[in-house]
């Protein structure tokens, strides 16, 4: 287990610690559940922003598979078919390991950048996925809802950061 | 900043193997979920009980933000209205002369409608709700366009219900839990209804196109069937949905298709009545041939 590092910031009462990332993307995902009906895609994906960001500050903080459950989750809230989220997040996972053997200057613009790829690929993925077999959505259906989340990442990230010092906190 | 070396593996066995086992544990979920997509693209009923049981408690909590959204809406409203009272006022007076002008007109209409109908003795089973019930919320972020309807099986809900508002079609239950369900809305991608032209009668069919309009293709091949303002209403062409349900308005052209925005905002109704599954009447079988 990676998550396990025994470096005293981690010897934390292990619920909070080990919950609020966990949580707070759960919260990400219930977004859908927001009381408004839409009838186009405007609400960006929060869920996914917040797992990206919880990833991205903290790499060693999950291992690879914890995408599965959270991916499940999130479909069974957003209502996609069972298995979209499982399969992107996961494999934008493991891609995000190879990333980070990739990159090696990192700061907020680069992270931003690599969100960025992330939450359009991932868009277009679950779109691809979630097309019906008689008829066809067109893919410009995605842009509002991309462009708000590519442009509200900085303040998710801003918040997860002040997530992760609450969760730390002494 | 040089990026954190947070992946090293060190020389310890055991964060090694631990790396290693998170990988595989990682590509053998990919493989399990590429099966749950087949499963539920193949039959998207599979998991109804663990879906109910998410759809429900979705509703709970959108139930009770929906009151609040309602409340900040209706204040909102209720402002702006101030301040076009006077105009408003006007423009409402002549409109009501008008409205009452048509609606002597429609009741000879109507009468007139009854006496032919009993002409012809024209039998008609009317549609009648099985309930009506709150829209509650929305997939406001996935790529498919449900609403969560505040009844579910308990009620008598079932899968393929239609669900109408006053204005028109808002679309057919998809899904259901026990105390609630979606609703598959008309502009989902995956909604197909067969409608008539009011103009001329002509046969269509409507296609959602996910962002919010419709898609609208004549059935007779030919000429340019459509006009801006053109008002759609199901046909009940091959059941499912009962027949003169207003749906949509066309908004533009193009080419011989035409795109339509869907009369009933569900963002406005407040409540919605489910109707049965519509069977055709079906007209006297064929005798069966003699020998």
């Amino acid at each position: 287990m990676i998550g396990r590092l025994h470096d005293g910031f981690t010897d934390r009462p292990p619920l909070r610690v080990r919950w609020v990332p966990i949580a707070s993307t759960l919260i990400g995902s219930a977004m859908g559940a927001l009381p408004v009906i839409a009838t186009e895609p405007i609400v960006p994906p929060f869920g996914l922003m917040i797992l990206l960001a919880w990833r991205l500050l903290r790499p060693e903080l999950w291992p690879a598979w914890m995408a599965l459950p959270l991916g499940l989750a999130d479909d069974l809230l957003c209502g996609h078919y069972l298995g979209t989220a499982v399969i992107l997040w996961t494999v934008a996972f493991l891609l995000l390991e190879w990333v980070d053997q990739l990159v090696l200057w990192r700061d907020g613009r680069v992270e931003w950048a690599i969100a960025s790829v992330a939450i359009v690929t991932i868009g277009a993925g679950s779109w691809l996925f979630s097309q019906p077999s008689g008829s066809a959505t067109s893919l410009l259906v995605l842009a509002p809802q991309t462009v708000g989340a590519i442009l509200c990442f900085p303040a998710v990230l801003r918040l997860t950061a002040m997530l992760d010092r609450w969760r730390l906190k002494r | 900043m040089a990026a954190p070396r947070h992946r090293r593996r060190g020389f310890s066995r055991r964060v090694q193997y631990g790396l290693f086992a998170g990988y595989v544990i990682a590509v053998a979920g990919i493989v399990l979920g590429a099966g749950l997509l087949l499963l539920s693209r193949l039959d998207p009923r599979a998991f109804g009980t663990l879906r109910g049981i998410v759809i429900d408690a979705g509703a709970v909590v959108s139930g009770v933000g929906r009151s609040g959204v309602n409340a900040v809406r209706d204040a909102g409203e209720a402002v702006s209205d101030y301040f076009m009272a006077g105009s408003e006022n006007a423009a409402l007076r002549s409109q009501l002369a008008a409205q009452r002008r048509a609606q002597i007109a429609a009741k000879a209409v109507a009468a007139e409608n009854a006496r032919l109908k009993a002409l012809v003795r024209l039998q008609e089973n009317l549609p009648r709700p099985i309930l009506s019930a709150r829209l509650v919320g929305s997939t406001p972020t996935g790529q498919r366009r449900f609403a969560t309807l505040s009844a579910g099986l308990a009620a008598g809900v079932k899968p393929g219900m239609t669900v109408r508002s006053p204005e028109g079609l808002v679309g057919r239950i998809y899904e259901g839990g026990l105390f609630a369900s979606r609703v598959l809305l008309l502009t989902d991608g995956e909604m197909a209804v067969p409608v008539r032209i009011v103009r001329t009668g002509n046969p269509a069919i409507a296609t959602g196109q996910g962002d919010g309009t419709m898609e609208i293709r004549g059935l007779i091949s030919g000429g340019r069937p459509f006009r801006r303002g053109d008002l759609v209403v199901t046909s009940g062409t091959g059941g499912i949905f009962f027949p003169n349900v207003p749906v949509a308005v066309v908004l533009r052209l193009r080419g011989d298709r035409a795109i339509a925005r869907p009369l009933a905002d569900p963002a406005r109704a407040d409540f919605a009545a489910v109707y049965p599954v519509y069977q055709a009447p079906i007209a006297d079988p064929p005798a069966p041939p003699r020998p």
